[in-house]
């Protein structure tokens, strides 16, 4: 079993979802981002997903657009990345990767597969890779046992969502709402829905993303998925900081808060 | 010639999951695919729908104002040492080629039931096709439109207002039309159901490429009959401006299988290649993904895509269309830059010899034809015949013309 298997085991027998929070790599720096995820995993959040900048993030919202547009005029690299990743891989959570599909095609498939690896990551999120176009991340990621965490929609078929979901491995990114990142008001309607039809599929543990921000709608989510994951909300704390501790001390706040709310899900 | 506009053509096609050779494809979120297959799905019932073609005749014959002429340009001839044949879609309604696409994307609106359009431009030239597209369907209408060009092509903003569209500027990244592109899509990824995302060239993920150059290529099949009517024989050459590559497909595709006619795109080259400056994808980029296909882009070693630059803020795009990547594999066409100066030199010489104002992304192809002719006559031994698909008319950059002519009143 992968090791974000073995995470969201233990956080099952515990009774409770997995919280996953997201950063991208190199904002505000590389050693900020160093500093922002190691905060976030010392305030309770399981799992740390590293979103690698890109200059199109075409499923991403103005928060983190913006987070990935200061990284990038910073000069991050995707060679910093891994750099990031094993810092993060450090502390013991388990570091999940998403990016747009570009960046790996360009790094090299299978290079970027072995370094993703080598660096102690455990999977790649692909939000604009589908199975469909896969064929080579398939290979990649069978040759460097790495996970692969394909999404599901509130629009895709019953068809397209059982082919989507048998070739994830790890878990599967449900997106609570037809939209990009960003925290909303209220939680989806048609994740629930969408979770249920996902379960129908497969036994992977489901992830839930796309508009949560609070504790109380983490634990809304952690009433009917297995993980939770926030971004735009966390990355806020960093991005509307006026100093940096300003910003760690949010975050710290803000991902206790969230740990708290997936340990007391509403039912 | 034919009145039907989708008529199937011998030459090129994608695959059934849009695939050119390498390129093409589908790269986009999961939340999209749904939409992109209701979409795949209708554009093929219409085509295989005798009702829907004599719509889309009818509408681009009354409306359009198409078969647009096929134009002896005597006097730029003269000069250039060719005889050169202007396929004028300019003379089309709104001043250019797109409005053909426009009108077959708002039919098949209709089709799916859906009552919203949304749309991106650089120029404004597809922003304001597609507002007069959804004026004419009572369709809403949001146009997504890089703060950058907003500034450089007011007049067309001013117009997407009249035709009854909301202009959205975006302020995100470059603040160009790669930008605005991002902003539709994550507006089609929040509103799909009762939204279809009226994109302006034949690039972006599967069906749009081929539905995009299936909905143009009337320009080329009117302009190869109209050559032979005129000449008894089909051109030496066909060149276009490429951009995303749409008026080039439109006018190219009738020509794919007549392998003695040759094919050339002409790319901007801005400040030139070697400087960096420039929009010629093909020529100064690479392979990779972007705006959901796989083709050639303007990239650093990262695969983060740079800013390109051109005169012409129509083809100041950093991609193109997955077809042209693909036809320049293959070797069929030829995808050459030209620089800001030598467009706008062109620009000058068809004003001052034919009393034609091109736009300034017409004003491309005209230059790489001013280059090609001396190099074909010489090959054929005799003087060439080339038809150019001049894609749009200069209203809309007669400011941008004027500032680097100097003749504007500097008080104004």
């Amino acid at each position: 079993m992968s090791r974000i298997g073995v995470a969201f085991d233990k956080a099952r027998a515990d009774g409770r979802a997995l919280l996953v929070g997201c950063m991208p790599a190199g904002f505000p720096t590389v050693e900020g981002s160093i500093a922002a995820m190691t905060a976030m995993v010392e305030a309770g959040v399981d799992v740390i997903e590293v979103e690698i900048p890109y200059s199109d993030p075409v499923m991403d919202g103005p928060v983190i657009q913006r987070a990935s547009d200061i990284a990038l005029a910073g000069g991050v690299r995707t060679a910093d990345t891994m750099r990031i990743i094993e810092a993060v891989a450090a502390t013991g959570a388990p570091v999940v990767t998403m990016t747009y599909w570009n960046p790996v095609e360009r790094y090299g498939v299978d290079v970027f597969a072995r370094d993703l690896a080598s660096a102690g990551g455990t999977g790649l999120i692909t939000p604009d890779l589908i199975p469909d176009e896969a064929d080579e991340w398939l290979a990649a990621s069978d040759a460097h046992g790495l996970d692969r965490t394909f999404l599901v929609s509130p629009s895709s078929t019953d068809a397209r969502l059982a082919m989507t979901v048998r070739h994830c491995r790890g878990f599967v990114y449900a997106t609570a709402v037809m939209g990009v990142t960003g925290a909303r008001a209220r939680t989806s309607d048609a994740a629930p829905t969408l979770v249920s039809r996902a379960r129908a599929v497969t036994d992977l543990p489901i992830g839930v993303g796309l508009g949560v921000g609070t504790g109380a709608q983490a634990g809304t989510v952690a009433g009917y998925a297995d993980g939770v994951i926030v971004g735009s909300a966390l990355v806020r704390c960093v991005l509307d900081a006026p100093t940096e501790a300003d910003g760690l001390a949010a975050l710290r706040t803000l991902s206790a808060e969230l740990a708290e709310g997936v340990r007391n899900p509403t039912r | 010639m034919s009145a039907d506009a989708l008529a199937p053509v011998a030459g090129p096609q994608p695959d059934s999951a849009g695939h050119f050779g390498r390129f093409g494809g589908r790269f986009v979120p999961e939340a999209l695919v749904a939409a992109l297959d209701e979409l795949d799905g209708a554009w093929r019932t219409a085509m295989a729908d005798e009702s829907f073609r004599a719509e889309f005749g009818a509408l681009l014959r009354d409306y359009a104002g198409t078969p647009s002429l096929l134009y002896e340009a005597r006097r730029f001839s003269a000069k250039v040492g060719a005889r050169v044949l202007l396929k004028r879609e300019d003379l089309n309604h709104t001043g250019a080629h797109k409005v053909r696409n426009v009108l077959g994307q708002a039919l098949l609106t209709k089709r799916m039931g859906k009552t919203r359009v949304i749309a991106e431009t650089g120029a404004g030239q597809h922003g304001v096709a597609t507002a007069t597209a959804a004026a004419l369907f009572d369709l809403e209408c949001v146009v997504y439109m890089g703060q950058v060009d907003t500034e450089r092509q007011a007049l067309n903003v001013a117009r997407m207002r009249m035709l009854g569209a909301t202009v959205v500027p975006v302020t995100n990244g470059s603040r160009t039309l790669k930008d605005a592109m991002n902003e539709a899509m994550r507006d089609w990824v929040a509103n799909v159901d009762e939204t279809h995302y009226l994109i302006g060239t034949a690039a972006g993920p599967h069906p749009f490429p081929a539905m995009v150059r299936d909905f143009v290529r009337g320009i080329g099949d009117e302009a190869r009959q109209q050559c032979l009517d005129l000449t008894g024989a089909l051109p030496d050459a066909v060149t276009a401006c490429v951009g995303g590559g749409s008026n080039a497909l439109g006018i190219f595709h009738a020509f794919v299988g007549d392998e003695a006619v040759r094919l050339y795109g002409f790319e901007a080259g801005g400040d030139g290649v070697a400087t960096g400056r420039h929009a010629a994808s093909i020529t100064g980029g690479s392979a990779g993904v972007l705006h959901g296909t796989r083709t050639f882009v303007l990239q650093d070693a990262d695969g983060q895509t740079l800013e390109s630059h051109s005169i012409s803020a129509g083809l100041d795009y950093p991609g193109v269309g997955p077809e042209h990547a693909w036809l320049h594999d293959t070797g069929r066409a030829n995808y050459l830059p030209v620089t800001d100066d030598e467009a706008m030199a062109a620009f000058e010489l068809l004003c001052r010899t034919e009393g034609i104002i091109p736009a300034i992304e017409s004003a491309h192809a005209l230059a790489g034809t001013v280059a090609l002719a001396p190099k074909l006559a010489a090959e054929l031994g005799r003087e060439p015949t080339i038809v150019v698909n001049l894609s749009g008319r200069g209203d809309k950059d007669v400011h941008t013309a004027g500032d680097y002519f100097g003749i504007l009143d500097k008080e104004r």
